[in-house]
């Protein structure tokens, strides 16, 4: 987790707020404080600092695994991949997978879901997942829409083959054709960045971004999220053969306390049980919003004993997928601030 | 203003002339923002939760609109 933090009553004079709008959007969002990385901090630098304390801490051995996936929409560069990066900073043994897929904010699920299928490899017996993006870089200050929520982060997490472990039941669903909800048009092959495409322009909502910037579709996205999430944890749970009531707690991504909050109720869910208090904390840390959500609201209770938990994850893609599993007693679980 | 809508999206955006729009979404009146901030005020007004699946700008362009997504979602008007 990057040490700066911003709070929303400073964003606020970037969006020509009234101060009576901005309150009101703040308690209905969720929006006050968020952690944006400095300037010129990657995933890599964040990824490195946290593996060198895992490895000082001995909580976590250098040449202990056997792949490293790094899921982020935010590489360092298009070439090498940022895992490949990590490696060769940290003079990790070549005898390893080191793997980057694009993910954003379902980069947790599709990420396990990705371990999972590596651990069942006999030469692959444990497998570090790093998730987050410093996404911070590409969104406008004066995108309302966005910067206020945006957070940076990543996790890290060490996942490893048990004999003893419960089933871990999963589902991962994607629709390209709606894959222009959430984008970063320019800065790619297809529209490489120009000095044109750096110029902002007012989006007709009064935010200014540009086509090298996050350009969101919010209210698809939360019309695709209220859609879609709800009877995908349905069928898991049917899948699983699992009673509602058995779900200690449920871990989804967040986007902003509005949007948890409508799911929540359509899910009939008690909110007690569906922690919303990243984003006021730390903004909309992306893939690695579930892992934070983790650490800030639970860890104290996985470093002892089991929770049955749902994680559920949506995003660009459009992507959606959900979890259930009966999650520790972990090794190490803990924020740290680099 | 007596209508206790138009007073409810008074206070959303009090520069805004409903009275003159044929769509309070698409002649910008009204942004996602707006309808989430209209959503919790009619939530707290009318002592309704809207559907999550409501939040659609079809359901927030005219009065009319908006007070079928208020009926349908239980609201006493």
């Amino acid at each position: 987790m990057p040490a700066r933090e911003l709070r929303f009553v400073d964003d606020m004079a970037a969006f020509g707020f009234s101060p009576e709008r901005s309150r009101r959007l703040q308690e209905v969002m969720g929006y006050d404080k968020h952690r944006i990385v400095e300037p010129g901090v990657c995933v890599s630098d964040l990824a490195i600092e946290g593996l060198q304390l895992l490895f000082h801490q001995q909580l976590l051995q250098p040449d202990e695994f056997d792949a490293m996936l790094v899921l982020t929409q935010s590489p360092d560069h298009f070439i090498p991949p940022t895992s490949n990066i990590i490696q060769g900073q940290l003079n990790l043994k070549s005898d390893m997978l080191c793997l980057d897929l694009n993910q954003g904010c379902a980069a947790w699920l599709v990420g396990l879901i990705q371990a999972c299928l590596l651990l069942e490899q006999p030469a692959i017996n444990k497998v570090v997942l790093i998730t987050g993006d410093v996404i911070s870089r590409k969104v406008s200050p004066r995108d309302r829409n966005s910067f206020p929520l945006i957070g940076d982060a990543i996790g890290i997490a060490l996942v490893e083959k048990s004999p003893d472990a419960s089933p871990i039941h999963a589902n991962l669903r994607m629709d390209g054709s709606r894959a222009s909800a959430l984008m970063i048009p320019a800065g790619g092959f297809r529209m490489p960045s120009t000095p044109e495409t750096a110029i902002e322009h007012d989006a007709g909502d009064s935010n200014l971004r540009s086509l090298d910037q996050l350009q969101m579709d919010g209210t698809a996205v939360f019309n695709f999220v209220q859609r879609e999430v709800p009877p995908m944890i349905e069928d898991l749970l049917r899948f699983a053969n699992t009673p509602e009531h058995a779900i200690d707690y449920y871990l989804f991504h967040q986007p902003n306390r509005f949007m948890l909050e409508k799911l929540a109720a359509k899910m009939k869910v008690n909110p007690a049980r569906m922690p919303a208090n990243v984003v006021e904390n730390f903004g909309n840390s992306s893939g690695a919003s579930i892992p934070v959500n983790i650490t800030m609201n639970l860890a104290q209770q996985l470093l002892t004993q089991p929770l049955h938990v749902c994680f559920a994850g949506f995003g660009s893609g459009l992507t959606w997928s959900s979890m259930l599993l009966s999650l520790g007693p972990l090794r190490f679980c803990s924020m740290q601030t680099v | 203003m007596h209508d206790p809508l138009l007073q409810i999206l008074a206070r959303i955006r009090s520069d805004a002339d409903y009275r003159n729009s044929s769509n309070f979404v698409e002649d910008g009146l009204l942004d996602s923002f707006d309808m989430v901030m209209l959503t919790s005020e009619l939530e707290k007004t009318y002592s309704i939760t809207i559907d999550g699946l409501d939040f659609v700008p079809e359901n927030f362009a005219t009065l009319d609109d908006i007070r079928k997504l208020l009926a349908k979602n239980g609201a006493s008007l």
